[in-house]
């Protein structure tokens, strides 16, 4: 008999990445865990690692031309303002939006949170301008049962701010939206749809096309939830036909502390603001102010300069490898895991079960293991995944587990990385004595 | 971390199961991973006469509540939130021996979860029960002694 472990022997398609000369750009991929295990980072939808132009933009920024932006009038102040507004055209330009339309906040969240705040204001707003997208009493909201956290409770806030009540899209048994009752939960009363346009959990690709017909039909707005798409296929916004866009920098090779929110400028023109104070002002006296145009309007203090600048640099290095490779190869690993995964009994995938309008984020539970121990197992082998329930707790309730172990992929994801996760499933069901292969062991 | 004890408590879990009669019931949940646990108090006098439990999550979350059913039942509530401290101490020692060591003896299977410390994510998983005893025995006494409130701040 032979000690090795089973190997894939699945069929490996050239990837259309160059996993290792993207390594070698990532200086935190070098390093090793827990004992001098190499570390295979399958946590990019958590939060993704950097690429040294990145990192590099940011500590140029400090060493160079720090100082705070749409202020002062000395040399530095000039140079770190006119980095920061390239920084918001490079961002816009990578979904097809001009720059005006690109509000920079702290993360996808945050977008969001403004959004569902400026709705709320709206009402109560002094100025009749601002009182455009009002939400109120016998108004509705829309979200879906798959949304992230940061895409539902903005929302369930606001309809018990506002009196306006909260509906949602139910999901199939195969983790895709239900679109059965597309017609009746978007009706006259709907101001705006939330959804996700791929599943941080489930790693679905959302139909976004009859939503948005349908959202238009009855007058209501829509916000895209980008947070795990923008950074792993080309999103244009233009095509989305949607009016907001949320993503976040730290999933997409920048820093964290930067994230975006597009908005289409008709609409973003019309909200009141969110966060108040310097930056976001036309004219202030004692008794009251106006407000900056967008996107100053919504950019309240000193920004997050260097993150924007970052953020800018991460674009470029994708830009670089190419969206539409990236794409390309994190669907193929998503193909590779899935048809692993597949060949392990006991492991059962939560979410569609091929590569067809999926993205790379593969949730699965463990026959007989928790999900914590599974993760703890593969921890200790200097595999990082994310355990629990991904911020997306009605997903995990409605398909009856407890938590999932959820593996993501990036451009530097490599099929290594897909054989150390298989092979690390397998070593925490012997741990458990639950390997449905060696029967002897289980107690 | 796993050490034998906690996969056996984890295996073969003793007290699990909610059973009557109660003087107190609370649920607890771990919000960064979804681990819950309903526990059930029932006190004779000062002491606790039974706890029994139901909960879902990972091996060390249901071993920590079986080993602290072993170590509470029968012990005064004063006695048994004592424990609960320096079960708490075991789990600040960031795998420190020596305070493992000095436990040893009123820990008994409990001082097996020394290794949880190393882990701070860990940490929470094995204090969920004890949260939930430390609640509940509030609860129960203060069900028993309405005019007498017994410190707990549930």
């Amino acid at each position: 008999m032979t000690q090795t472990v089973s190997r894939p022997t699945g069929a490996r398609a050239p990837l259309p990445l160059d996993v290792e000369a993207i390594r070698a750009d990532f200086p935190i991929l070098t390093r090793t865990v827990r004992d001098g295990k190499k570390l295979v980072y399958l946590d990019s939808g958590a939060t993704s690692q950097k690429p040294r132009s990145v990192l590099d933009a940011e500590r140029d920024f400090y060493e160079n031309y720090n100082a705070a932006v749409h202020r002062g009038a000395h040399a530095l102040a000039e140079e770190a303002t006119d980095h920061y507004e390239a920084a918001r055209r490079t961002i816009g330009a990578f979904i097809g939006a001009p720059e005006r339309e690109i509000v920079f906040t702290r993360n996808t969240t945050e977008g969001i949170n403004l959004v569902a705040y400026a709705l709320s204001n709206a009402a109560t707003a002094k100025d009749p301008k601002y009182r455009r997208y009002a939400v109120g009493q016998g108004d509705e909201i829309v979200v879906t049962e798959m949304e992230h956290h940061a895409n539902l409770v903005p929302w369930q806030q606001l309809c018990e701010r506002t009196g306006a009540t909260l509906r949602w899209l139910g999901l199939t048994d195969d983790g895709r939206l239900d679109l059965s009752d597309l017609d009746t939960v978007i009706n006259e009363r709907t101001k705006l749809v939330a959804v996700t346009q791929q599943s941080n959990i489930l790693g679905t690709i959302n139909p976004l096309a009859p939503i948005v017909a349908r959202a238009r039909e009855v007058g209501a707005l829509v916000l895209v939830d980008g947070a795990q798409s923008v950074p792993h296929q080309p999103v244009d916004v233009q095509q989305l036909g949607v009016d907001f866009l949320t993503f976040s920098g730290h999933k997409m090779l920048g820093p964290s502390g930067i994230g975006v929110l597009w908005g289409r400028y008709e609409v973003l023109d019309a909200l009141p603001p969110f966060l108040t104070g310097g930056s976001m002002i036309e004219v202030v006296r004692m008794e009251g102010s106006t407000f900056a145009a967008p996107p100053q309007r919504f950019e309240a203090g000193v920004p997050m300069t260097a993150q924007a600048i970052g953020l800018a640099a991460a674009v470029e290095y994708l830009q670089a490898l190419g969206m539409d490779k990236v794409e390309e190869h994190e669907k193929a690993l998503t193909g590779y895991a899935l048809e692993k995964l597949a060949e392990i009994p006991g492991v059962t995938v939560i979410g569609p079960p091929d590569t067809v309008a999926r993205g790379g984020a593969v949730s699965f539970t463990v026959e007989g293991i928790h999900p914590h121990d599974v993760g703890q197992v593969l921890d200790d082998l200097g595999i990082a995944v994310r355990v629990g329930h991904h911020c997306a707790w009605p997903v995990v309730r409605r398909y009856g587990v407890p938590a999932t172990t959820r593996a993501t992929f990036y451009v530097h994801t490599g099929y290594d990385d897909i054989d150390a996760l298989v092979d690390g499933v397998r070593a925490a069901q012997k741990f458990f004595g639950v390997d449905p292969l060696d029967s002897a062991e289980v107690s | 971390m796993y050490q034998e004890i906690i996969l056996d408590h984890y295996r073969n879990p003793h007290g699990r199961g909610l059973r009557e009669p109660f003087e107190a019931e609370v649920h607890h949940v771990n919000p960064t991973c979804g681990d819950e646990v309903t526990l059930r108090v029932h006190l004779d006098g000062d002491t606790i006469a039974d706890v029994s439990y139901e909960g879902m999550g990972c091996s060390i979350s249901q071993a920590s509540v079986s080993a602290m059913y072993d170590l509470v039942v029968g012990k005064t509530v004063p006695k048994a939130l004592e424990t609960g401290e320096h079960f708490m101490t075991l789990m600040q020692s960031k795998g420190d021996a020596s305070v493992a060591e000095k436990l040893e003896d009123e820990l008994e299977d409990a001082v097996a979860f020394a290794g949880v410390s190393k882990y701070p994510a860990r940490i929470k998983c094995a204090l969920m029960s004890w949260m939930a005893l430390k609640d509940a025995s509030a609860r129960a006494l203060a069900a028993a002694h309405p005019t007498t409130p017994a410190g707990g701040q549930s």
